[in-house]
């Protein structure tokens, strides 16, 4: 559940919501409704496994410095053999022979396993489930996502009643079946399409797009309207915002000066690459290695300043070695968390505690990435480093270069050794390392080269068991608010089970070897036409009840729009969204004294100088970000702050969010269009306010919310003709004027009442 | 309809009818919004919040104010005093002192280190010990001796200014992890309704500016709703506090009535209760519009403590209006007020800078600590203040008799506490001769950290949030200590 600014919660205390929702974690790892599990078995994979690796491995895990008794858990010849006190953990079939079930249940608190100082409790449920395992003789399994992923079959769906539009349907209504619940019914037509728009270009219908769907009775009209969208350029740069996210995108280098970069033509690659659908496989390839394939081309180099997207330092007396190895250890993170959904921070200092990730996987993938022509920065004013790429846009050939740091090889790998403590400059000389990927996931591509061409072609081979899997979780998030593996950015053992695990793999197979290989804009298509995604968002207390996290799917979730979305939308609906594609980044709207409060006195990003013209009205995505010092109203509304990968935004619910709607510039300024197009373009009240609360929440307005907005208006038309001096002042916001022609007093109290409709709910969520 | 659903809808219903009744601020014929909201618990954010089981055991403290001082002010010309120092003028700083560590590319380039000692005169202020000494330019901090705590083994791994706040602040040397001031909105919550729980406020100091992120007072992987907001000099001092001119108050009342009467609908048909969460962030929204300026308003304060604070407190921005919003702040419940003070990296000059840069600070922080007495609130309130390293005892660039320059020093340097759960008038732990290695009781940011958190009744062990499989703290996984000598 979202918790509100304070912690608050609702209707029921914090406390006793906060023991249900554990009760419900600890009954759904049980096996009760969500889970689906038989009393008698416990699977290992689901159930097991997570309990040990939250509650034992810290001690009795991967990690060899914190091991104790040298028992592992993790193994099942450790965990089976007697240990050094001569007792024995687990005696398959024999819990009553088992040491650990007698330490678990034990009163005596320096026996009882997990100790106090671990802060951690066995619940009964989870004692329960260690039992009847070890009765059933303690079979242990491979991670579910270190073994490769295989195309399951798709269940049948007797039951006719319900809609399965595709074989993702089947997946979602057989699992509901289980749980005995079953899939809402399809959405109405307007919030369909304000859901499928806003999902696949970021901006919200037109109201005569809106209509020409309604008057669409053929069939196929929805997927006509899917493939009117997907082929749109605005889809590109909805599905760019959140790679830029992924790849940490800024335009400053951060840190101490944080000063102006240009690598906005990599972002437009991006844009480009969405648009073009150009394969997944090959999105990876030449981000990672594009500078590596055989006579490649200049935007398979730009492509690889994703590599060289991090923060970089040009403080004086920073050490060259430290940063440049900071830099290097940050590629791995990102290909990590992007590409492999594992989290190598851990073990860049030890080996995990967790995961069989040790600290020779993490310093072999480095190996990939410290070997290129950088050197350490230290102009403090330069837009780029060395190597680098002077380039237009991909968007557009012909016009302005910048200069963009992409990846180079050195002549010669760096020799590379494990750093203890993760230290850099203390390389344990005794510990070389060689390029590779982490052992657990397999070995490298034989012939490949031993570069990042290599580890590039490896992590798209089907030897890598996370890459498909990682890439349709991420993009199954990004419609329906959260993985099918929540944890997006952890497939490891602390990460959680998937939901639809048959799903999961049947997507990734689907996306890597279908008849489309590799092509997002299939798989995007795949789920937008789903009758899983058609559904209508309504919440039935009923269903609610037995599954209150909606983790099943028997309904669409609601969710609160993008940051960027909220700013957009509003310019959008006031008819003055700038189309423009791509190009350098503007200078939207900003409290003053924003920059100059925190810059340092050197840095040439010190004073912010607000764009003019058409440039004040492009799509938020186009907005420079500044990292020290981010578009407030980005990050007000949860965006990240791009100095890390981060492939998940959290959606709070915030009083300076209600600020931030009610009373920036952007907001007002469009409020005050969108009125002043709205009375230009409808004769009568009511069709005015049908048209104005139609731009925003696509949807046609009940008789009851006409009734309170047209007694709203009266009030403020009466207020507002009373106070032409209020009227003016407030119709100066912005640098756009309305037309002249419009009575101030009328087009002030149609403004305050576009300010209330772009902050309803219903404008602020697609449901 | 689940039973849960049921009594939601009905409290609501019921608080509906109550507000209507009651007549009150109907408009638009619908209920009596601000009177309905104010009077549901459903809707309503408590001043509440925080983890089940916290605070572990009973705290000392309610809450923090912490007064950064960014860019690192040396401890050689303020708290460690080295009277010694003077006969050395210029002589090498001894090989087998300065050792190996590592120095920053400014001066590792250096053909000598030769000893600067403070050219500044100090003062045996009387504390609960034998003196506390303390340099002439924080005369005012001096005279507090008795309150203060003086821990002068501080040290840090960090050389550079980026890592070295980053860390102090959240326990990480690089970006991202929760600040101290969020993992305490976390683990305790709020204590007032109108405020948010964790501020932070910047005030700019005369030598050279390193740049302050917004991930310092971030909030990393905990939930956003606990990341500093930063309260701005001016009449804006939230953003997007104030309505658009031309929006009076009771227009905005009217607007945010008919808004929640619209949005309480959908909330019915689409049964989303997080709609009404919505609602009750926009009244919080709504009463923010008053009690910050409120808070900023300082008509209330007597001529007698404006005076204490220093001419600066009129001056909306400065370091002494920022003590004194910190007071009122502290009075308010807000639980984290959080202070930068910009300009404390004397490379270049020492002699210069420093004085301008104390004066900034002195009188302010003397009278925060003296104001919080007078009312009864210093003993509920943690005050700590300090930067990310300390400063060279040797001379950067070209040393004279009257003019020295320091490099960063992450080996040794001073912050001091006072208030809640410290005990005042001591100081703890020692620097060698030459103030630049510790000679007993080194302190990390670490123990720092556990300290403030154990004064606030909180474990540091236990006050965790899971991240990436693992269960991060703020503390970090090497073990650290309470720094049991100096609490009260």
């Amino acid at each position: 559940m979202k918790l509100a600014v304070l912690g608050m919660d609702f209707a029921r205390g914090p406390l006793v919501t906060r023991t249900l929702s554990r009760l419900l974690a600890v009954l759904s790892v049980a096996g009760t409704p969500l889970a689906g599990a038989g009393a008698g078995e416990a699977d290992f994979n689901r159930e097991v496994r997570p309990i040990l690796a939250d509650k034992c491995y810290a001690c009795h895990g991967p990690d060899a410095k914190s091991l104790e008794g040298k028992l592992r858990l993790d193994l099942r010849a450790s965990a089976t053999a007697p240990a050094e006190s001569g007792a024995t953990a687990i005696v398959p079939g024999r819990p009553e022979k088992s040491a650990l079930i007698e330490r678990i249940e034990s009163t005596d608190k320096d026996e009882r396993m997990p100790p106090p100082k671990s802060h951690k409790t066995l619940h009964a449920a989870e004692r329960a489930v260690l039992k009847r395992w070890i009765e059933a003789g303690a079979p242990y399994e491979k991670h579910w996502a270190f073994v490769p992923p295989v195309r399951p079959p798709v269940p049948e769906i007797r039951n006719s009643q319900f809609v399965v539009r595709n074989s993702l349907d089947a997946f979602i209504i057989a699992r509901l079946q289980r749980a005995d619940l079953a899939p809402a019914p399809e959405a109405e037509r307007e919030r369909l399409l304000r859901r499928v728009t806003f999902d696949l270009t970021g901006l919200p219908p037109t109201p005569e797009e809106l209509d020409a769907f309604l008057a669409d009775q053929q069939p196929g009209a929805y997927e006509r309207q899917v493939d009117r969208l997907l082929a749109s350029p605005r889809y590109g740069e909805r599905m760019a915002v959140r790679w830029l996210d992924v790849a940490r995108y800024g335009d400053t280098n951060g840190y101490l000066h944080d000063v102006k970069r240009t690598g906005w033509p990599w972002r437009d690659w991006v844009i480009k690459s969405f648009n073009d659908d150009l394969p997944f496989d090959r999105f990876v390839i030449e981000q990672v290695a594009g500078d590596l394939l055989p006579e490649a081309t200049p935007e398979q180099v730009l492509a690889t300043a994703f590599c060289r997207n991090h923060l970089i330092t040009a403080e004086g007396g920073t050490i060259a070695a430290e940063y440049l190895n900071e830099y290097a250890a940050d590629r791995v993170q990102t290909v990590g968390t992007a590409f492999l959904g594992l989290t190598f921070n851990c073990c860049r200092c030890h080996d995990h505690k967790f995961d069989p990730l040790k600290q020779e996987d993490f310093y072999g993938l480095q190996a990939y990435f410290n070997s290129i022509t950088e050197k350490h920065a230290e102009n403090n004013k330069a837009p780029a480093y060395p190597p680098l790429i002077e380039t237009a846009s991909p968007l557009a050939p012909a016009g302005p270069k910048a200069k963009v740091m992409v990846m180079q090889e050195a002549a010669t790998p760096t020799p590379t050794f494990v750093l203890s403590r993760g230290q850099y400059d203390l390389p344990d000389k005794k510990r070389p390392v060689s390029r590779r990927p982490p052992e657990v996931l397999g070995a490298p591509l034989p012939g490949a080269p031993e570069n990042r061409l290599g580890l590039a072609r490896w992590l798209v081979s089907p030897q890598n068991p996370l890459l498909a899997r990682v890439t349709v979780n991420r993009l199954w998030q990004q419609f329906f608010g959260a993985g099918l593996v929540r944890s997006v950015d952890d497939f490891g053992m602390q990460g959680d089970y998937p939901t639809h695990p048959e799903l999961l793999d049947w997507l990734a197979v689907e996306f890597r070897d279908g008849p489309k290989p590799w092509s997002v804009r299939h798989l995007v298509r795949q789920i937008v036409t789903s009758a899983t995604y058609r559904q209508s968002s309504r919440i039935v207390a009923e269903v609610a009840a037995k599954d209150p996290e909606n983790r099943l799917l028997a309904r669409f979730p609601r969710q609160r729009l993008s940051a960027e979305e909220i700013r957009d939308q509003a310019i959008f609906a006031a008819g003055l969204l700038s189309e423009e594609l791509g190009g350098e980044p503007v200078f939207p709207y900003q409290p003053p004294g924003l920059w100059e409060e925190r810059a340092n006195g050197s840095s040439n990003t010190r004073v912010y100088k607000r764009s003019d013209g058409r440039a004040l009205y492009r799509r938020s995505l186009y907005t420079f970000w500044k990292r020290t010092a981010p578009p407030p109203l980005m990050t007000i509304f949860d965006a990240p702050d791009r100095t890390a990968c981060v492939v998940r935004r959290t959606a709070t619910n915030t009083p300076l969010q209600a600020l931030a709607a009610l009373n920036e510039e952007q907001g007002l300024e469009s409020a005050k269009l969108l009125a002043a197009r709205t009375l230009t373009e409808n004769a009568t009240t009511p069709a005015r306010l049908t048209s104005m609360y139609r731009r925003v929440t696509g949807r046609t307005p009940a008789e009851a919310d006409l009734g309170t907005l047209s007694r709203g208006l009266d009030t403020l038309l009466a207020r507002y003709r009373a106070a032409p001096d209020d009227a003016a002042a407030l119709l100066r916001q912005g640098a756009t004027p309305a037309p002249a022609d419009l009575a101030a007093a009328d087009l002030a109290a149609w403004m305050l009442l576009a300010n209330t409709l772009l902050n309803l709910d219903a404008t602020l969520v697609r449901d | 309809m689940h039973p849960l659903h049921d009594h939601w809808f009905n409290l609501n219903r019921r608080q509906m009818l109550k507000g209507a009744a009651a007549g009150g601020l109907a408009f638009l014929g619908g209920p009596a919004l601000a009177q309905l909201l104010a009077a549901d618990t459903a809707t309503t954010p408590r001043p509440a919040g925080g983890l089940p089981d916290f605070p572990h055991f009973a705290p000392k403290a309610k809450r923090v104010i912490y007064l950064y001082m960014e860019g690192a002010p040396s401890q050689l010309d303020t708290f460690d005093h080295k009277p010694g120092l003077r006969e050395m003028f210029d002589k090498d700083l001894p090989d087998s002192v300065r050792g190996t560590q590592r120095l920053t590319g400014m001066t590792s380039g250096q053909a000598r280190f030769p000893i600067a000692p403070s050219i500044f005169d100090f003062t045996r202020h009387a504390n609960q010990q034998d003196g506390l000494w303390v340099s002439d330019l924080l005369r005012h901090t001096g005279e507090m001796a008795g309150e203060i705590c003086v821990v002068k083994s501080m040290m840090t791994e960090q050389i550079n200014h980026g890592p070295g706040v980053t860390f102090m602040q959240t326990g990480h040397q690089l970006p991202g992890r929760p600040s101290i001031g969020a993992w305490l909105s976390y683990g305790l919550g709020s204590a007032n309704a109108d405020l948010p729980s964790f501020v932070v406020m910047i005030s700019q100091g005369r030598g050279q500016m390193q740049a302050l992120f917004s991930h310092l007072w971030g909030a990393g992987f905990l939930p956003g709703e606990h990341q500093g907001v930063q309260f701005r000099a001016g009449n804006d001092p939230v953003l997007f506090l104030n309505d658009p001119k031309g929006v009076r108050r009771e227009d905005r009342r009217k607007v945010l009535d008919m808004l929640a009467e619209l949005n309480r609908r959908e909330a019915e048909s689409n049964g989303d209760r997080e709609v009404l969460a919505r609602i009750a962030q926009y009244e919080m929204a709504y009463r923010m519009q008053a009690s910050v300026p409120e808070l900023t308003d300082f008509k209330d304060e007597s001529e007698a403590t404006l005076t204490m604070y220093g001419p600066d407190v009129r001056k909306p921005g400065s370091y002494a209006y920022n003590c004194l919003m910190a007071r009122r702040m502290a009075e308010r419940g807000v639980r984290f007020i959080q202070l930068y003070h910009r300009g404390w990296d004397h490379h270049g000059s020492v002699v210069k800078d420093l004085p301008m840069q104390c004066q900034d600070v002195d009188q302010p922080q003397a009278a925060l600590l003296r104001d919080l007495r007078q009312r009864g609130l210093l003993d509920e309130t943690l005050v700590v203040w300090g930067g990310e390293f300390g400063r060279t005892t040797y001379c950067q660039g070209k040393l004279t008799a009257t003019q020295y320059g320091r490099d960063h020093h992450p080996r040794c340097f001073s912050v001091w506490l006072a208030g809640g759960g410290i005990q005042g008038g001591i100081s703890y732990g020692q620097t060698d001769d030459f103030s630049y290695n510790i000679a007993e009781h080194p302190v990390s940011a670490h123990d720092l950290h556990a300290t403030m958190l154990h004064c606030l009744g909180i474990d540091h062990t236990r006050l965790t949030h899971k991240s990436q499989g693992l269960d991060m703290r703020l503390t970090g996984v090497e073990p650290s200590k309470v720094l049991r000598s100096i609490l009260a």
